[in-house]
């Protein structure tokens, strides 16, 4: 680990006047990731700035339009178990459980699982090229070992994907991302708040320099998909991997039909992977492998696959249909019994 | 605590709650709450296994919920409640898991047991494991390379059973 200096913020202008003064300073909560990353040479801060103490970010509520604000500190196994999560909005529930291990999920909150790097082999090796690292170094992945990595938006940079499931749950939710910074607060729709690694593969988010994530707002309309949902992960061990292919499937059903979808991907994409032409064609068809089946195509249209990983489109068409079958039966995927039904 | 700013060289004194007794101890910016009670404290019983979250084998209480001693600067324990393997008895009274663990054989090597052990009381305390499959699920941030899993999970639904019984006793 390099040797960094250590600031304990008190307020959200605290920490955001200490990430102003100082370029190379990087916020620390749970820690799960960063200080693992800083074990690896991958990320050397020159100080961190501790968010744990400021008041107010570490709990959930409503908000007056009836949607919940989950505070930037909370953890995710808080989320996960909530009530007002777990009976309003039981995917998020469910991609939260689907990820890590128990003592990760009590030290890791809400804003850094957000934030979260890639695991792409390459960027944790240091002694290795890594546009996202290096920019301009190269991308070994391109043609080594890539079975973990992007079949949809990768760029000649990069071909990393992100890493975590509460993200594509929130993206399948319409999730908002509150956000402060030198020139006040915004809201990021989390659609728009990771981006595709095109030219600049080093920019995982559409943060901009001394901006901190305060928290992130569930929209009160999402509770409508809480009856049909799923959140189906695969992975090569059935504990504790990341996802080769998730997918996080909303449905409101009318009748027999679909009344209104929600679909996103996880594991295939430098972000969360969401169409909404693929939703589109869901609407007001009959909830049947066929209607489903035409979804995937959509929400897979150009995917491209590399040595290692070309089987992974073939995975996620069949894992589409698959979630979207057990959202429209109201039997969502279980995240401890691992059976498929 | 008036800690505000600290230097890469400097060391701060931090107190913190450590198997129910304060503890004072100085610390630099980059020592882990591992490298603290097995360095600098003397408590070996917590074990380093990878040093990056992912064995499970370093695993402490942190005012009751557990998690990866590794990944936690000791400089951010300020004022916390930390629980490890030592702290579990009462005096010469084996902790009801520390029990089971041994009448069941959970472990063979034993270097996993610590953050097994610590692990499996906050698992009982969640209450969120009804089942084999979900006490299996809830532990799996603990890997044994013995493949003690068996009778780990064993050990684990032994403390639920008594648990359930106490309850009954007490409604009765």
């Amino acid at each position: 680990m390099n040797r960094f200096s250590y600031f304990r913020a008190e307020s959200v202008e605290g920490a955001l006047a200490a990430l102003a003064a100082d370029p190379g300073a990087k916020l620390i909560a749970g820690g799960t990731n960063l200080l693992d990353l800083m074990k690896y040479d991958v990320e050397q801060p020159s100080r961190l700035i501790d968010i744990t103490q400021i008041e107010g970010l570490d709990t959930i509520g409503e908000t007056t339009t009836g949607g919940i604000m989950i505070g930037a500190l909370v953890s995710n196994t808080t989320i996960a178990y909530h009530p007002l999560i777990s009976a309003g909005f039981p995917l998020l529930s469910s991609a939260i459980l689907a990820g890590a291990t128990p003592q990760l999920r009590n030290a890791a909150t809400a804003g850094g699982n957000l934030n979260q790097r890639t695991r792409c082999y390459y960027f944790y090796d240091a002694a290795l090229p890594c546009n996202k690292r290096e920019p301009g170094s190269g991308c070994p992945a391109m043609e080594g070992v890539n079975r973990n990595h992007a079949i949809l938006g990768a760029s000649e940079q990069c071909i990393a994907t992100h890493p975590s499931d509460m993200c594509v749950a929130l993206a399948a939710l319409g999730a908002s991302v509150h956000v402060a910074g030198p020139e006040g607060q915004r809201t990021i729709a989390m659609a728009d708040y990771h981006r595709l690694p095109n030219g600049s593969p080093e920019r995982d988010t559409t943060l901009v320099a001394g901006e901190m994530v305060t928290g992130i707002e569930l929209p009160a309309g999402a509770k409508r998909f809480a009856e049909h949902h799923s959140y189906l992960k695969l992975r090569d061990r059935l504990s504790y991997a990341f996802a080769l292919v998730s997918v996080a499937a909303s449905l409101q059903m009318d009748g027999r039909a679909i009344g209104d979808a929600r679909l996103a991907l996880g594991g295939v994409a430098h972000k969360p992977w969401r169409r909404t032409q693929a939703e589109e064609v869901l609407i007001g068809r009959p909830a049947d492998d066929e209607t489903f089946a035409t979804a995937a195509d959509v929400l897979l249209e150009g995917a491209h696959g590399r040595e290692h990983n070309a089987f992974k489109i073939e995975l996620a068409h069949r894992a589409i249909v698959r979630a979207l079958s057990q959202a429209a039966a109201g039997t969502p995927q279980s995240q401890s019994d691992k059976r498929i039904a | 605590m008036t800690l505000r700013t600290l230097a890469p060289d400097d060391k701060i004194g931090i107190t913190i709650s450590l198997n129910g007794r304060p503890v004072q101890v100085e610390v630099d910016t980059a020592t882990t709450l591992l490298d603290l009670l097995r360095n600098h404290l003397a408590l070996t019983g917590t074990k380093k296994g990878c040093d990056h979250g992912q064995c499970g084998a370093c695993t402490v209480l942190i005012d009751g919920e557990r998690m990866n001693s590794c990944l936690k600067l000791a400089v951010m324990m300020d004022g916390r409640e930390i629980t490890t393997i030592e702290g579990l008895a009462e005096g010469d009274e084996l902790h009801p898991m520390q029990r089971a663990f041994i009448e069941r054989d959970a472990f063979q090597c034993g270097y996993c047991t610590p953050g097994q052990i610590c692990s499996a009381v906050a698992l009982v305390e969640e209450g969120h494991a009804h089942s084999r499959e979900q006490i299996r699920e809830l532990m799996s941030g603990n890997i044994c390379r013995c493949g003690a899993y068996p009778n780990i999970v064993d050990a684990i639904e032994d403390v639920m059973a008594e648990r359930r019984g106490q309850f009954r006793e007490a409604a009765e």
